[in-house]
């Protein structure tokens, strides 16, 4: 049998002149964002060499990326903010063409970069199934045919007919999920779009794209969840700074990963290959404490000095699936990490603020100086929180609102004398 | 679960661009359903919280047509071509309008959907196309109004009487729909590199519709500018509109042959550079 996805020497330069578009800044933005806040000298790593090719002004965000997929296979593509997985699902969803290289894709593909593509708030979200579904390929009596299980799959049953301007976040990303997963391609393409939506809804959807790939289906599914990966893919394709550097069976690429720093989980361990800063991370590892709402958050970091520095201390900041910092904690510096030790363990403890359910990763910082960073490990860790802070809340919660739910209690004095209520 | 469709399998090759047309028109026709749909959206969404909804469509020729009356036949005098002024103008702000409106909004193809062209593909061409069939349908809503005046003008005895002409009404409409494609084509892929050029189209717009024979009849053009009616694509699409509604004009049969063929270069080279800043849109816009 024939793949049904070849790709071979698949690249992709951009040329950095003509930066100004969302994407191209969002992956990025890591990049630049990391050079920027690193001390200079020169035992810091420099911008990766590799990837501007000889010329300043290119940037390869994806490079020689070959492989073969087959049919009724579940890949899971994995790697760092910015080590190519987008730029490769752009490619493959023929969102941006390459520029070196060519990929074959033997039957009718439905891409899935994010939910929601092309809805109208004003239209009702009977309308936007409709429009929703022919943006993504699907013809009208498709739509029609699957019209009711969308529907029915979605839970929006009762505000069919209310314009989804008017839906929660949660409702909406039902909706929308809904669409995608009733497309049935030969081939869908998925970007993380499991992290929007509660837990529930989230298995759900994990459910869907199973029951997809156990119909013979093939999926492409890029995941920061690594659980995810191992429970949905047969098959890993690992990315590191634009070029594929693993395929293979799952655990054996996820084992790669892991070992090579990885995305978030509750163990990290420095690339050996690294350069090294004079104050530097060399692995991290976390433990969650209790119940919510409360939980103790414990990390134990292993340091090393490998030249004179300041005295140092440490931030962590804890960030929602997105990426975006929700919270910093900075325990009280005493003592500094000083250089006169060659290496140094570091047992810091958080008290947990009562989380939504979610996946939060983990950035570890040591600094001199609020300005000077000594290293930094973005989302080094990470822990998911998998029940409500409240207990015996049944709804599900909307990061919308925030990601803690303080503590709160309230008083009912209900007045039986009706007279003392005006008119 | 329904069963995997059995259609034959396509092939779908993803590779660095080559040639300079690359437009699959079996895809294109794959998204059909697309175009009905977003003409649908168009006329959904537009209507929203408005008071008058689509009557808006039948009041805007009306107002502008009382304008022109006052100031281009009562007081500057300029002949309507011996039909009442009323029906010569709406008449030409019909197709004029429809044609503005076209390349108005398919000059923003672009821009304003950045956001959509980065996370799904479809064939981009699929856009323009809905806005011109969207506008389209304006336009026959507003023949409601024209309508009503020509039974005016011939209930009152004016010097208007409807002729066979009219049953060629929709070929004019479509000779303007594809002028308005063609250029709509090239105006998106030029904004779509160039920003500002957004504003200079809307003044090329404006400066346009005086060359064109809107205000006056084609017949009234002096003999020494009538090369430049030659060259304007949108003249004879123009004449030919009113020639079909009010069954008079100045119209040869190598003048609409030579328009046509204008036509057909504008839209193919309009094609040619839409599809070419459709491939690199994503990656500079």
């Amino acid at each position: 049998m024939s793949a049904i996805i070849e790709v071979s020497g698949l690249s992709k330069m951009y040329r950095l002149g003509s930066i100004g578009s969302g994407s191209l800044r969002d992956s990025f933005s890591r990049w630049f964002g990391r050079n920027g806040r690193k001390p200079s000298g020169p035992t810091t790593p420099a911008i990766p060499g590799s990837r501007s090719g000889g010329d300043p002004n290119t940037f390869w965000a994806l490079r020689d990326a070959s492989f073969d997929v087959q049919p009724g296979e579940v890949v899971g593509l994995i790697g760092r903010n910015g080590a190519g997985k987008s730029t490769l699902l752009k490619l493959l969803s023929r969102i941006t063409e390459p520029t070196h290289g060519r990929a074959i894709l033997r039957g009718r593909v439905a891409s899935l970069l994010e939910v929601g593509t092309g809805f109208h708030p004003d239209l009702t979200g009977r309308e936007n199934i409709f429009l929703n579904g022919a943006i993504l390929g699907m013809k009208r009596v498709e739509i029609a045919h699957k019209f009711d299980e969308i529907v029915e799959f979605a839970e929006i049953g009762p505000f069919l007919d209310t314009p989804v301007k008017r839906y929660s976040s949660g409702m909406y990303v039902r909706l929308a999920f809904a669409v995608a997963a009733h497309l049935e391609p030969e081939i869908l393409v998925i970007d993380e779009v499991l992290a929007v939506g509660d837990v529930a809804f989230q298995k759900k959807c994990l459910g869907k794209m199973h029951d997809v790939a156990t119909l013979g289906r093939t999926v492409l599914f890029v995941s920061h969840n690594m659980a995810a990966i191992q429970t949905l893919c047969s098959r890993a394709v690992m990315l590191e700074d634009g070029r594929i550097t693993g395929v293979g069976p799952t655990a054996q690429v996820l084992a790669k990963y892991l070992q090579s720093g990885g995305e978030d989980s509750d163990a990290w361990r420095r690339d050996p290959a690294a350069p090294s800063a004079p104050l530097q991370f060399d692995g991290a590892k976390m433990r969650i404490e209790g119940n919510p709402p409360n939980q103790r958050l414990h990390l134990e970091l292993k340091m090393s000095t490998n030249a004179p520095h300041r005295p140092g201390f440490l931030s962590i900041d804890i960030l929602n699936a997105l990426g975006a910092s929700i919270m910093q904690a900075m325990p009280t510096v005493s003592p500094f990490i000083a250089d006169d030790a060659r290496e140094h363990t570091i047992k810091v403890a958080i008290d947990l603020p009562p989380l939504i359910p979610g996946h939060y990763p983990i950035t570890i910082w040591a600094g001199s100086h609020f300005t000077e960073t000594l290293d930094m490990v973005e989302r080094a860790l990470g822990f998911d929180i998998d029940t409500s802070p409240t207990p015996d809340r049944t709804f599900s919660h909307a990061p919308d609102h925030g990601y803690i739910v303080p503590a709160s209690s309230y008083t009912y004095l209900p007045h039986t004398d009706r007279q003392t209520v005006p008119a | 679960m329904a069963e995997l469709t059995t259609a034959p399998r396509q092939e779908i090759i993803i590779e660095p661009p080559r040639g300079w047309l690359q437009l699959d028109l079996r895809e294109l026709w794959e998204y059909r359903d697309l175009l009905v749909l977003l003409v649908r959206r168009d006329w959904l969404a537009r209507y929203q919280q408005t008071l008058l909804g689509p009557l808006w469509h039948l009041l805007h020729p009306v107002l502008t047509t009382i304008i022109f009356v006052v100031i281009f036949a009562r007081v500057a005098k300029l002949p309507t071509g011996g039909v009442p002024a009323p029906l010569f103008y709406l008449s030409g702000l019909l197709a004029w309008n429809y044609f503005s409106q076209n390349i108005t909004t398919a000059s923003g193809t672009f821009l304003n959907n950045q956001h959509l062209f980065s996370k799904v593909w479809f064939p981009r061409v699929v856009v323009p196309m809905a806005a011109v069939a969207s506008n389209l349908a304006a336009l026959v809503l507003q023949l409601i109004p024209f309508a009503g005046f020509a039974l005016y003008f011939m209930i009152v005895g004016a010097d208007f009487t409807p002729s066979w002409r009219l049953v060629f009404l929709p070929f004019a409409a479509l000779h303007v729909a594809l002028v308005s494609l063609g250029v709509g084509l090239w105006m998106a892929a030029s904004t779509a590199k160039y920003r500002d050029l957004m504003h200079l189209n809307q003044f090329v717009v404006q400066l346009w519709m005086f060359a064109t024979p809107i205000i006056y009849p084609l017949s009234q053009v002096p003999v020494k500018w009538a090369w430049l009616e030659w060259l304007n694509p949108m003249a004879i699409p123009i004449e030919s509109f009113r020639w079909c509604l009010l069954g008079l004009g100045t119209l040869s049969t190598e003048m609409v042959a030579v328009s046509c063929l204008y036509t057909v270069a504008l839209l193919f080279t309009g094609l040619v550079a839409f599809q070419k800043a459709a491939r690199s849109a994503v990656d500079v816009v």
